[in-house]
């Protein structure tokens, strides 16, 4: 087990709490793949929203903090999160290429980095230092017959020039890892829109937009076909889970599907057992379909 | 809705405030409304990201001060991301939400959120939409 390569690993506020499955599952796959996800020694969260206007400098320092700690543990860091994803790597363009905003940021949290750290999701790492070639050969349980929608939502792929992970209109690269997995990807006309994200902070309003833009989602991803939806940010799969039993009652004809985390699958098809990836931990258990399919 | 047009309210105040924090140029947009076509709370907003520039354009700063627009939007880039002028409204109303909450306080009362929400719910929900609603 001591050749795995090292990867530095930022958790984030939520895959430590209520995604630990999402953590779990992924981790327990990377060793089977080569490599080890290391939980960064100190970190703090990444504020969860990348600052959007242009002057507030201030909500780049908490994130930049976490760069810095990553920084001490290697050259790449990584996340599962989307939002995390998002913040780090939008934060350590904006130290890279903006000389006064690193300057500010630099004085403030004391520190003196200069964004030379590369921010890839697990999703590039599986891509792009392992590869789908490899990961189609490391699979013992084919995923064959089982048909899935891979939801983007948006923080993994907007705004594009600052993300550049995929196509952010049309981006594959979930759909290419479910291929390698023996799996059937099917394309829906929603994959890259919002699932209503923290809007159900906001009230009642906020609430009612959650559970329509979710509805949204998953009814063009079952339309399309899809028997089984993965998602790659918990708040993603929050929303949708939370949302499901509202869009079996208010649609004729629409049944329930299974919403689980990509990287849950992709233990099981490299061999993990149910009990290792938490399968019982989704709302919306997968495991049946898996028999009915004899997965 | 009755505007009254007129050049002494172009460049008011409020809107250059807003696109200094913001760092985007209200003029900039041309009107192709593909930002309020890809929006996807569009629906919900009494002013879609396309007409809330607009307002800016002609400095109809009240309009845009009461509209729900800013507190509706989600952030997800979808409007810039569609941009051909590459204007940013998510960043325009995360502009309009700091001052609102600048100058009149919170917009969302924590003690009233769903306990079940609270405690249920992904911490970066929590996080996030304290940031957009809590001053």
């Amino acid at each position: 087990m001591s050749d795995l390569t090292k990867i530095p690993y930022y958790p984030g506020c939520t895959l430590n709490t209520v995604a630990k499955h999402f953590e779990e599952s992924a981790a327990v796959s990377a060793k089977t793949l080569g490599f080890e996800l290391v939980e960064l020694e100190q970190w703090n969260c990444c504020g969860a929203s990348f600052p959007m206007s242009a002057n507030n400098t201030m909500g780049l320092s908490a994130p930049t903090k976490v760069l810095v700690e990553a920084n001490k543990a290697g050259d790449t860091v990584t996340t599962l999160c989307s939002v995390c994803y998002n913040v780090l790597k939008r934060t350590n363009k904006v130290v890279k290429d903006d000389g006064e905003k690193r300057r500010v940021i630099n004085d403030f949290i004391e520190e003196d980095y200069d964004g030379g750290l590369n921010v890839v999701h697990y999703l590039e790492i599986l891509r792009d230092t392992v590869g789908f070639d490899k990961v189609k050969e490391s699979v013992t349980r084919s995923l064959k017959g089982l048909k899935i929608g891979a939801y983007y939502g948006c923080m993994l792929l907007r705004p594009f020039e600052d993300m550049g992970i995929d196509d952010h209109e049309g981006p594959t690269i979930i759909e290419d890892l479910l291929k390698a997995l023996g799996a059937e990807p099917v394309d829906f006309p929603n994959k890259i829109e919002c699932c209503g994200a923290h809007l159900g902070a906001g009230g009642k309003e906020g609430e009612e937009v959650v559970s329509r833009l979710s509805a949204c989602v998953m009814r063009s991803a079952v339309g399309s076909g899809a028997e089984l939806i993965v998602t790659s940010c918990p708040l993603c799969q929050y929303n949708l889970e939370e949302s499901q039993a509202e869009v079996v009652k208010n649609v004729a004809g629409y049944s329930a599907v299974p919403i689980v985390y990509f990287t849950q699958l992709l233990g099981l098809a490299l061999g993990q057992a149910d009990e290792m990836l938490s399968l019982d931990k989704n709302k919306w258990d997968v495991r049946e379909l898996l028999k009915d399919k004899e997965v | 809705m009755r505007i009254k047009l007129q050049n002494s309210n172009i460049g008011s105040e409020f809107v250059k405030y807003i696109e200094r924090i913001s760092g985007e140029t209200a003029m900039r947009c041309y009107q192709c409304g593909n930002c309020t076509g890809g929006c996807p709370v569009s629906y919900k907003m009494d002013h879609g990201p396309s007409q809330i520039i607009r307002l800016m354009q002609i400095g109809q700063d009240e309009e845009i001060q009461k509209a729900n627009s800013m507190w509706v939007c989600v952030g997800c880039m979808q409007c810039y991301s569609r941009c051909p002028q590459s204007v940013s409204a998510a960043s325009i109303f995360e502009s309009l939400r700091a001052q609102a909450l600048r100058s009149d306080g919170d917009h969302t009362e924590i003690a009233e959120l769903p306990k079940e929400f609270l405690k249920n719910a992904p911490q970066q929900a929590i996080v996030c939409g304290f940031r957009k609603f809590v001053s």
